[in-house]
């Protein structure tokens, strides 16, 4: 299988942050100079060509994405990156940012100046303080270089950068909350349509929202071509990818591989397969709200459209891995209790639905749970996918109806044995 | 009403034209409360509204909703245990209980001369290196009942 380290080369490594490092090492700021000489058409061109899907979870074409900024909009023009990153499992983020922040930083400047925005925010989630930090230094130095203030790279261009620090909030990962969050108000998602805030977006601006990997991959496109970026994985799921890869494996972390790569692959030969000896008994593929993938699932690649095929999604590619000794009701414990802590609470069926299904998951546990509760459970999620304003609803639906259909045999156990199989321990 | 240190009016002056307009500083008005007064008090919210000219009610639901305000004050070391999928897979709850037991107290509360705090948070992001515990800013990763048990001492 094809593949080349993008991202990744300098992480565990420390003093590789800075714009010196970057620019003697990784060809830095090299692409804006090319994309500036391309000009905006050429690169908007390159980057559909390449066919690059959004990082952050949905997998939408960026390209695509960015065509969607009204051209002859008298408004000002926002370029947000979601650096929020609280899709339990997902790390990746936050090892670009401490790492490579010009990558990313260099990536938003030539998007910016594609959509014509004139002002970047990056919303990064609170309790990232050490990267915001890191962020603040590099884009100051991005500034002091001028590639950032009122003549990027000697063009006459204006464009200026912040930080903006969520405060702990899940739903700010949603578009719509992020943008919400902004201009300073509670971070609730916003009525759809519109679907894309390219038209209505920040304060009402055309707005473009891109994940932070999604912009560092952005250089490389315009170094190297379309072309090349599409050497690395299968059809329509293009390009190096950051894994991030967590739970019972013997070498948990972050893992730069080819889209399309065997997940099996991932566990067993770069993770040093499941921990303790025991057995692989299920994984989550992309974050906390995929559904659950059984073991023999897991022979599966990993990239958006085989994944979406199984029935779950890649997400954000925070793979969780779960062992054999593991109840698979706890696991739904927690996942529905991250879901009720971090329900915003606008929408009833998601609101209330994540505490009745963290309720019942508990009585299950107990063993005073009931064999009616299992279509309960299903129920329930039914009721909350695709009724709710954003895909929080499913985001909690699916992980939760896919573990009780998937693990029928063991939430049947608790309620004729009257307590957890797994006895006392902790997992 | 009391006015803010010259750290919260700097940064403010630093990020103001980033912002087209004074309610869109809320967040970072909040943080920069937080970090000088260590909470967020009915009386820091008076002093936020009035320094952004905004009512008072529109930073209590902005304050109310993000999980990181203090809406109380929380100890000289606030332990913050991620308790979510990938830290509970690595152990997490063990170290909580074992962080309860040595503090005397439960998840959410203040130990009595105010120096710990234990709270549960939800996934930090540091799951390739769990479990996780953030101490105030810091992330400790890779945590186990040794570690925690030097940092408490150290932190005595």
């Amino acid at each position: 299988m094809h593949q080349e380290i993008v991202f990744s080369k300098y992480y565990g490594q420390s003093g590789v942050e800075g714009l010196d490092y970057y620019k003697k090492n990784d060809a830095g700021y090299l692409a804006l100079t090319k994309s500036i000489d391309m000009g905006n058409e050429k690169v908007l061109a390159e980057v559909k060509d390449s066919g690059l899907r959004g990082r952050g979870g949905a997998g939408f074409p960026c390209g695509t994405k960015w065509g969607f900024i009204p051209k002859n909009s008298e408004k000002a023009k926002y370029l947000v990156i979601n650096a929020d990153e609280s899709e339990p499992g997902t790390f990746k983020d936050r090892a670009i940012m401490t790492y490579t922040p010009h990558m990313m930083i260099e990536g938003a400047i030539i998007a910016a100046r594609t959509i014509d925005a004139h002002m970047i925010y990056v919303y990064i989630r609170g309790e990232y303080v050490k990267e915001a930090e890191i962020l603040e230094q590099a884009i100051a130095e991005a500034y002091k270089a001028g590639y950032l203030g009122n003549n990027v790279a000697g063009t006459g261009y204006k464009l200026d950068m912040t930080v903006h620090r969520g405060a702990g909030a899940y739903i700010c990962g949603e578009e719509t909350a992020l943008l919400n969050s902004i201009e300073g108000k509670r971070g609730e998602p916003r009525i759809k349509p519109p679907f894309f805030p390219a038209a209505i977006g920040l304060y009402g601006c055309p707005t473009v929202v891109n994940n932070v990997e999604t912009l560092a991959a952005i250089p490389s496109i315009i170094n190297r071509g379309a072309a090349w970026f599409k050497e690395f994985g299968p059809e329509k799921n293009y390009g190096m990818k950051l894994f991030c890869i967590s739970g019972h494996v013997n070498r948990p972390g972050l893992y730069e591989r080819p889209m399309g790569y065997p997940l099996m692959k991932l566990i067993n030969e770069d993770c040093g397969g499941i921990w303790r000896g025991r057995k692989l008994k299920a994984a989550f593929p992309g974050g906390s709200s995929s559904p659950v993938l059984t073991a023999e699932e897991c022979n599966i690649n990993l990239d958006f459209d085989s994944l979406a095929k199984a029935g779950s999604m890649l997400g954000s590619a925070g793979i969780m891995v779960i062992d054999d000794a593991t109840c698979m009701l706890r696991v739904a414990i927690r996942t529905a209790h991250f879901y009720q802590v971090e329900s915003c609470g606008q929408c009833t069926p998601c609101r209330e639905g994540s505490m009745w299904l963290k309720d019942l998951h508990l009585r299950l546990e107990r063993g005073d749970g009931q064999l009616g509760d299992l279509a309960l459970i299903e129920d329930i999620c039914n009721n909350m996918d695709g009724t709710t304003i954003c895909a929080f609803g499913e985001a909690t639906a699916w992980p939760l109806r896919s573990m009780v259909k998937k693990f029928r045999a063991e939430y049947e156990r608790h309620v004729t044995e009257k307590r957890c199989p797994f006895g006392s321990r902790a997992h | 009403m009391a006015s803010f240190g010259k750290e919260f009016t700097t940064e403010m002056e630093r990020i103001e034209r980033f912002y087209p307009n004074k309610q869109a500083m809320l967040l970072p008005a909040l943080h920069a409360a937080q970090a000088e007064r260590g909470w967020i008090s009915d009386s820091t919210m008076q002093d936020i509204a009035d320094y952004l000219s905004i009512p008072k009610t529109r930073v209590k639901e902005v304050a109310t909703f993000y999980h990181m305000f203090h809406l109380k004050p929380v100890g000289k070391y606030n332990l913050q245990f991620c308790n979510n999928i990938a830290c509970w897979l690595r152990g997490s709850e063990e170290l909580i209980h074992h962080a309860e037991k040595k503090c005397g107290i439960q998840m959410g509360e203040t130990t009595p001369d105010g120096n710990f705090t234990i709270s549960e948070v939800e996934c930090l992001g540091s799951c390739g290196t769990a479990p996780v515990c953030q101490i105030n800013d810091d992330y400790h990763e890779n945590f186990d009942v040794q570690a925690l048990d030097k940092v408490l001492g150290e932190m005595k």
